[in-house]
């Protein structure tokens, strides 16, 4: 099973975001291009991620849980803060303390056919990272490791030869699985991966990762807008809005006792396939959409669509406060309510 | 209740290069007024397919309806001549579906779009379609709906078109809904606005909804009846209570058990092995029976046809061979 759920104190992070911010620039005409603002996509996120952890992070289209996970990975550059994995810090990394990074830290992407290359095979796609890292000293180990890796996925090694629109969806996750861990990660992004498959096949693609976390002692960000899948496989949740973090937990005490008044409509948003509960559940529905991250509202930023807003929740931004031993929450009405220091 | 649309042994196939697609094989239901019925399965397993077929909306060829008829208040929309069904698609029975950027003209204003169906239907002139397509976006919750009608699809976010679409399938107040994964690419907090605002014009405009999702959550709160489908065939058949509580086929079962929950936590969730089977090629047998738990010698010679299952739950009806309650046969 899982390792339990690690509080803040005890062992060394091995992941540490420290107030990432990416901004994506907004830019005006063709030839001479003036940037004229900025898509700020994250907007400050701290969290640390234990080994052997896998922390979830939900929130819907656009509130940056994707970018935070590419910007971790050095995938985009940040416009300020810090990721640190496993010693290193990524943005500021170049030659081969990048290319370390890179094999320690992988990525499992959401839509399992645009992210393998249609005109390779399985063996070329799987082998790559290993020819990259030079992982094999040559051609016929590296075939072998293959797969070693294939079989590892519940894949028949025989496939090795086979182009990715030869396999099902699902199997087509299990490649890209494959691949992030040919380098023999620690930690890996898993950016929706789910999410683009069909409901009996998304179990087995869960509890493989489940499995391979038991088998190699993986650390995941597991980012998706499924809470209920969310639920099953993480032992941590950040809840994202607007490129800000607004609550953090364990899963039990998250789901079970959510504090930020957008969390709270989030999970009663969630339908549950059990008639008798949901027909008689209370739902907290939300108005209107996410606002632009070109111009967050002031305050707290889930201000305009908040079902409990006060006045001064326009001008003050919430104070990112621990409530309860491990949970977090960016919200004023939330008891016991911050004291600013003398 | 009196049957609203009652499907008689459909079945569709699609000619392709690589052979034949047997996506319909030969199903039956009935939606009742007011009636909402869930069709549930998953991608490739002929729900979208057999309410295309039924408005006549699929492409002949490589279409083919092979058999199969569709009585709407007496009168089969299957083999009824085109400028009749026109008469019907969008006025009486109307659709929704899922992407709700491809299914609106991004060249044409919305006002344009929702006007259209009023005039050519309810014969409203220019003024009257205008105000009435006003009404029908402040229904649907777009707020400064007059403002708006000027306004193009992409100017809207994936809700708010959502909003649109319904607007357009309600223009004409039908009697049948049908809605195609209306949120399947839609948010959590959008897919509840969405449900409520569908429920609402349920009560207020009393149509029958058939409703295709592959998500049982969404399916639980909405549904009075709901049909499973799997390659084509439907597998079980029950009033919503029934099949969430004593759901009959493995398939159904399998389904309900490979969901994770968010009021509660499974140690582990117990995956379907296997990929559903390729319509190329009809299996003599069930064909869920490659993915079964409780396969039998006789599911893999014989394909069981859905027959009543005696719990006393009235309409209970499943496809399989097998009593999954004692893992013996029926």
């Amino acid at each position: 099973m899982t390792p339990p759920p690690s509080s803040s104190s005890d062992g060394q992070p091995l992941v540490q975001v420290q107030d990432l911010k990416k901004y994506f620039p907004i830019t005006r005409g063709i030839v001479i291009q003036r940037v004229v603002g900025a898509v700020k996509a994250v907007d400050g996120v701290t969290f640390d991620i234990m080994p052997g952890e896998t922390v979830g992070m939900v929130g819907e289209s656009g509130c940056g849980k994707t970018t935070v996970g590419r910007t971790m990975l050095a995938l985009y550059p940040a416009t300020e803060g810090k990721v640190i994995i496993d010693g290193h810090l990524v943005h500021a990394a170049r030659g081969a303390e990048l290319m370390a990074i890179r094999r320690k830290a992988q990525m499992i992407f959401q839509d399992p056919f645009a992210s393998l290359n249609p005109r390779w095979t399985v063996n070329a796609i799987v082998g790559e990272p290993l020819r990259v890292h030079n992982l094999c000293p040559d051609q016929k180990s590296r075939d072998e490791r293959v797969k070693e890796l294939l079989q590892l996925v519940g894949l028949s090694p025989r496939h090795v030869n086979r182009f990715p629109h030869e396999f099902s969806g699902g199997q087509r996750q299990r490649i890209g699985v494959a691949r992030a861990l040919a380098s023999n990660p620690k930690f890996i992004v898993c950016d929706e991966p789910i999410s683009a498959l069909d409901v009996s096949i998304q179990a087995q693609v869960v509890n493989l990762l489940e499995d391979l976390q038991d088998r190699l002692g993986l650390t995941y960000l597991f980012i998706a807008h499924d809470l209920s899948m969310v639920r099953h496989i993480c032992d941590r949740v950040i809840v994202m809005y607007l490129g800000v973090m607004v609550e953090m937990g364990d899963r039990d005490e998250l789901y079970d006792n959510p504090l930020h008044p957008y969390a709270q409509s989030l999970l009663s948003a969630v339908p549950i396939p059990d008639p008798r509960k949901e027909r008689q559940r209370k739902r907290i529905i939300l108005t209107g959409d996410v606002p632009s991250p070109i111009n967050p509202p002031s305050g707290c930023r889930f201000h305009p669509r908040c079902p409990i807003v006060q006045p001064h929740c326009s001008q003050i931004r919430p104070v990112w406060r621990e409530v309860r031993p491990g949970h977090w929450v960016a919200c004023h009405e939330v008891e016991p309510k911050y004291v600013p220091p003398q | 209740m009196t049957t609203l649309l009652d499907v008689n042994n459909l079945r569709v196939r699609f000619h392709t290069p690589e052979g034949t697609v047997h996506a319909v094989n030969g199903v039956s239901w009935t939606v009742s007024e007011g009636e909402t019925l869930a069709v549930v399965g998953e991608s490739g397993c002929g729900k979208s397919v057999t309410m295309l077929s039924i408005l006549g909306l699929i492409p002949v060829p490589p279409g083919e309806i092979v058999s199969g008829a569709a009585t709407y208040r007496g009168a089969d929309l299957i083999t009824m001549p085109e400028e009749a069904i026109e008469d019907i698609r969008g006025k009486d029975i109307s659709m929704i579906f899922q992407d709700p950027m491809t299914s609106l003209n991004p060249v044409l204003t919305i006002g344009r779009q929702i006007t259209e169906s009023l005039r050519v239907h309810m014969g409203m002139d220019d003024q009257q379609a205008r105000e009435r397509a006003q009404t029908l976006l402040e229904w649907v919750g777009i707020p400064d709906a007059g403002a708006r009608l000027g306004d193009y699809p992409h100017q809207f976010s994936g809700g708010m078109r959502q909003r649109v679409m319904i607007a357009i399938a309600l223009a004409c107040a039908p009697s049948l809904l049908i809605a195609d994964e209306p949120t399947t690419a839609l948010d959590v907090t959008i897919q509840a606005q969405i449900v409520e605002l569908v429920q609402r014009m349920r009560e207020q405009m009393g149509m029958a909804i058939v409703w295709i999702t592959h998500d049982l959550g969404v399916v639980a709160g909405l549904a009075d009846r709901v049909i499973v489908m799997y390659a084509g065939y439907i597998v079980e058949e029950a009033d919503v209570h029934t099949l969430y509580g004593n759901p009959r086929h493995p398939y159904t079962l399998a389904l309900l058990a490979a969901l994770p929950r968010v009021d509660a936590r499974r140690e582990r969730l117990k995956a379907i092995p296997g990929a559903p089977p390729n319509l190329l090629v009809v299996p003599p047998g069930c064909p869920f029976a490659a993915r079964c738990d409780f396969v039998t010698e006789r599911c893999w010679a014989e394909n069981p046809t859905l027959t009543p299952v005696d719990d006393g739950m009235g309409e209970h009806r499943i496809a399989c061979w097998v009593d999954v309650r004692n893992g013996g046969l029926r």
